[in-house]
């Protein structure tokens, strides 16, 4: 339990690292970071083959195609980038302190808070839900791929005219 | 329990750097730290609930939308670019009202 | 039969991309021909030719899927739309390979549609309205120009925040029922006690679903992403997309899902009366013509929202009426407006006037349009008004009944300025030889238009039957 809350602990303080860090890349990389705990923690809540997915797409393809994305588009001189330094500190500034104090306060709140809930013991393989009792989602997972493929088609072509 | 406290922050977080930031590689980010929250908080609730298989099953479904949807976006992202050099945010903020 | 929905554009988009020469040129025809047929089909009233299940899908696909009355209309919305933008894409997009482009990433909206239609899952609905926003987002940004990449990055975030709270409203459900299936859900609330997690899950669902059907106060990226996008893409989004992503998916939950209650039955009735009112005053002010169309949609959202609220089978009969009529009337006005815009160039309204001489059947069909979305008899959209006003009257909302009247009096107003300003008043010089708009626009328009009035004419005979249809989807 309390390695459950150190890793917890750790991944909201990713996510703000992500969040608030200056450049660009580290944002990146910090949501590599905080993708990599997540994965810890579904790991430790006994889900080892989301946490596979989370790991390889989510921690490894999406921060990639960022990363990507930066390098493609990187066009910051010095002098802007400590211009903008300075007004996303002010904008920034506040969120710790909102997070810590919305975490005390929601812990607080559920500590007075105990749901009653339907316990169904069954243990069966993820992967025949996912299966038999899943397949529109799977139908769904193939189509929305070739969706993803049709956007690539259209959203990436050079411009013929303009360039 | 503990989990769903968490989850919950990391919305807070998203949510603040959709709206605080001025980059739309950013606002991507914060929309990614979200899902991140909910995907903590669906396998929680499969734990909780005991209904870890079925919850298993969403989170990998999740994943698959989320790349696809991040895929589109990035590519959205840099026909902006293309037209405007920046993924200044505000030159997006002007089409509203 | 319902699985077949699906898998036919889906397997017509994978035949359509085979590398056989020759085969892109089928792609208009084809996507005519499905979108007719799936018409046709929702017409078929056998309940039996439903429940038809090839023995070869059968063995090998497990699909949760269920087709009643207000998922025929909804079906039927679908093709009729989608069949209109078809048509009218060749007017904007003259580059073959675009068009062959346009035409897959339609058949794969629809193939969403269809499916978020027959979805009996809460998850297989978040599933399938994420393909239906995924090509959207395509649609929005198809030409690549900046208003377009705009609109399309605004809903990208947009649909994405809204999407995750649904999500976690599944998630709370899952925590609570254990399932996703839309009946044991609703049986594990009705069996449990009200607890804070149910109350909490449905906060999230009818946030997020506000988000998406661009009702007030989360309407501010529905007219940017209207008027960005491409005309056929805007009159597919304004016509079906938000329709079904955000409106039927509401209307579909709170029936089959979640059931009623005092405190979300007033939510409903607030927000949507809030939309009618404010939507209409907001189009009033407007000068471009699609922004004007977009402000209407959102006080049009608000009144199936209000049939909803009423949360009885007239009210939910009126509010799917209303999705039929809104796709019939909004449609063909973004068609006219697309007409409008592909002879002028321009969409500011205040520039314009006297059109009615020189474009004879875009003015002839968006009077028809207009006088069906403000509510005049005999038009088809007299009566889903009259349905939804009288539901509230007799569950006993009365003012919100008011409220609707009042917003079909401020609805007339802004199109009456709409077709003064536009239609008839003093010709502009600087139009002066403007010409009627092409057949691939004016063909729509046409069939839109006798399809109003012909619904209209009809509807006293064929209300009776419709209402009673929906009974059972209120019942089971």
């Amino acid at each position: 339990m309390f390695l459950d809350i150190l890793i917890l602990i750790l991944l909201a303080g990713a996510a703000l690292w992500t969040v608030m860090c200056r450049s660009l890349l580290r944002s990146a990389i910090g949501l590599a970071l905080t993708s990599a705990l997540l994965t810890l923690m579904i790991f430790k809540m006994n889900a080892p083959l989301a946490a596979v997915f989370e790991l390889s797409v989510c921690a490894g393809l999406i921060p990639v195609l960022f990363i990507s994305v930066i390098s493609l588009t990187q066009a910051m001189t010095k002098q802007e980038v400590i211009k903008h330094m300075k007004s996303r500190l002010a904008r920034f500034w506040g969120l710790p302190l909102v997070i810590i104090i919305l975490g005390i306060l929601l812990g607080l709140v559920s500590a007075r808070f105990r749901a009653k809930l339907p316990l169904s013991e069954v243990e069966v393989d993820p992967r025949l839900v996912l299966w038999h009792l899943r397949q529109l989602d799977l139908l769904g997972q193939i189509i929305i791929l070739f969706t993803g493929v049709f956007g690539v088609v259209v959203l990436f072509k050079e411009r013929k005219k303009s360039g | 329990m503990v989990s769903g406290i968490f989850a919950v922050l990391l919305f807070a977080i998203g949510i603040y750097c959709i709206l605080a930031t001025h980059n739309l590689i950013r606002v991507l980010i914060g929309i990614e730290i979200l899902i991140k929250g909910v995907t903590l908080l669906v396998i929680a609730a499969g734990l909780k609930s005991g209904n870890l298989a079925l919850a298993q099953a969403l989170v990998i479904t999740i994943i698959v939308i989320e790349v696809v949807i991040m895929t589109v976006a990035v590519g959205v992202v840099l026909g902006v670019h293309r037209h405007t050099g920046s993924l200044d945010a505000r030159n997006i903020r002007k089409l509203k009202g | 039969m319902c699985a077949s929905l699906i898998l036919i554009p889906f397997i017509s988009v994978l035949v359509l991309n085979l590398p056989i020469r020759g085969i892109k040129r089928l792609a208009f025809g084809l996507a005519v021909f499905l979108f007719l047929l799936q018409m046709a089909a929702v017409l078929i009233p056998d309940p039996a030719f439903w429940k038809i299940n090839h023995s070869f899908c059968a063995n090998i696909f497990n699909f949760e899927l269920g087709a009643d009355i207000l998922s025929k209309v909804v079906l039927f919305c679908i093709a009729m739309v989608s069949s209109v933008t078809l048509f009218s894409a060749p007017a904007f997009i003259k580059n073959s390979d675009e068009k062959f482009n346009f035409i897959n990433i339609l058949l794969i909206a629809v193939c969403g549609m269809n499916a978020v239609a027959m979805a009996r899952d809460i998850f297989s609905l978040y599933v399938f309205l994420e393909i239906v926003a995924v090509s959207s987002f395509i649609l929005i940004a198809f030409n690549r120009d900046m208003p377009g990449l705009e609109g399309a990055f605004k809903y990208i975030v947009l649909s994405g925040v809204a999407t995750v709270l649904m999500i976690a409203g599944i998630a709370l459900l899952v925590l609570i029922a254990g399932s996703t299936n839309f009946s044991l859900v609703h049986y594990m609330l009705i069996t449990q006690n009200k607890s804070l997690i149910a109350g909490l899950a449905v906060g999230l669902f009818i946030v997020a679903l506000f988000i998406k059907s661009g009702l007030m106060p989360f309407h501010g990226w529905l007219p940017d992403v209207y008027t960005s996008a491409p005309a056929p893409a805007s009159v597919l989004l304004a016509g079906i997309i938000t329709k079904v992503a955000g409106v039927y998916a509401l209307v579909r939950i709170m029936v089959s899902m979640l059931g009623f209650s005092v405190s979300i039955q007033s939510i409903l009735l607030f927000a949507g009366a809030v939309s009618v009112i404010l939507g209409a005053l907001a189009a009033l002010t407007q000068s471009d013509f699609k922004r004007m169309l977009s402000y209407s949609s959102i006080s049009q959202v608000g009144y199936i929202i209000l049939g909803l609220g009423s949360g009885s089978v007239l009210g939910i009969a009126g509010a799917a009426f209303h999705i039929f009529n809104h796709a019939a009337f909004k449609s063909l006005l973004f068609i006219n407006s697309a007409a409008v815009e592909s002879r002028l160039g321009s969409r500011d309204i205040d520039k314009m006037g006297g059109l009615a001489k020189q474009m004879p059947l875009t003015s002839l069909t968006s009077v028809i349009g207009s006088l069906s979305c403000a509510g005049i008899p005999p038009l088809a959209g007299f009566w889903s008004k009259l349905m939804i006003i009288i539901a509230l009257w007799l569950v006993g909302f009365k003012s919100y009944a008011v409220i609707a009247v009042i917003g079909s009096v401020l609805t007339l107003a802004y199109f009456l300025v709409l077709q003064r300003k536009v239609f008839f008043g003093k010709p502009s010089d600087e139009f002066k030889d403007i010409q009627e708009a092409g057949f691939s626009l004016s063909l729509p328009a046409i069939a839109l238009a006798i399809l109003i009035v012909v619904v209209g004419v009809l509807s006293p005979w064929l209300l009776k039957g419709f209402i009673l249809g929906f009974v059972p989807v209120l019942g089971g």
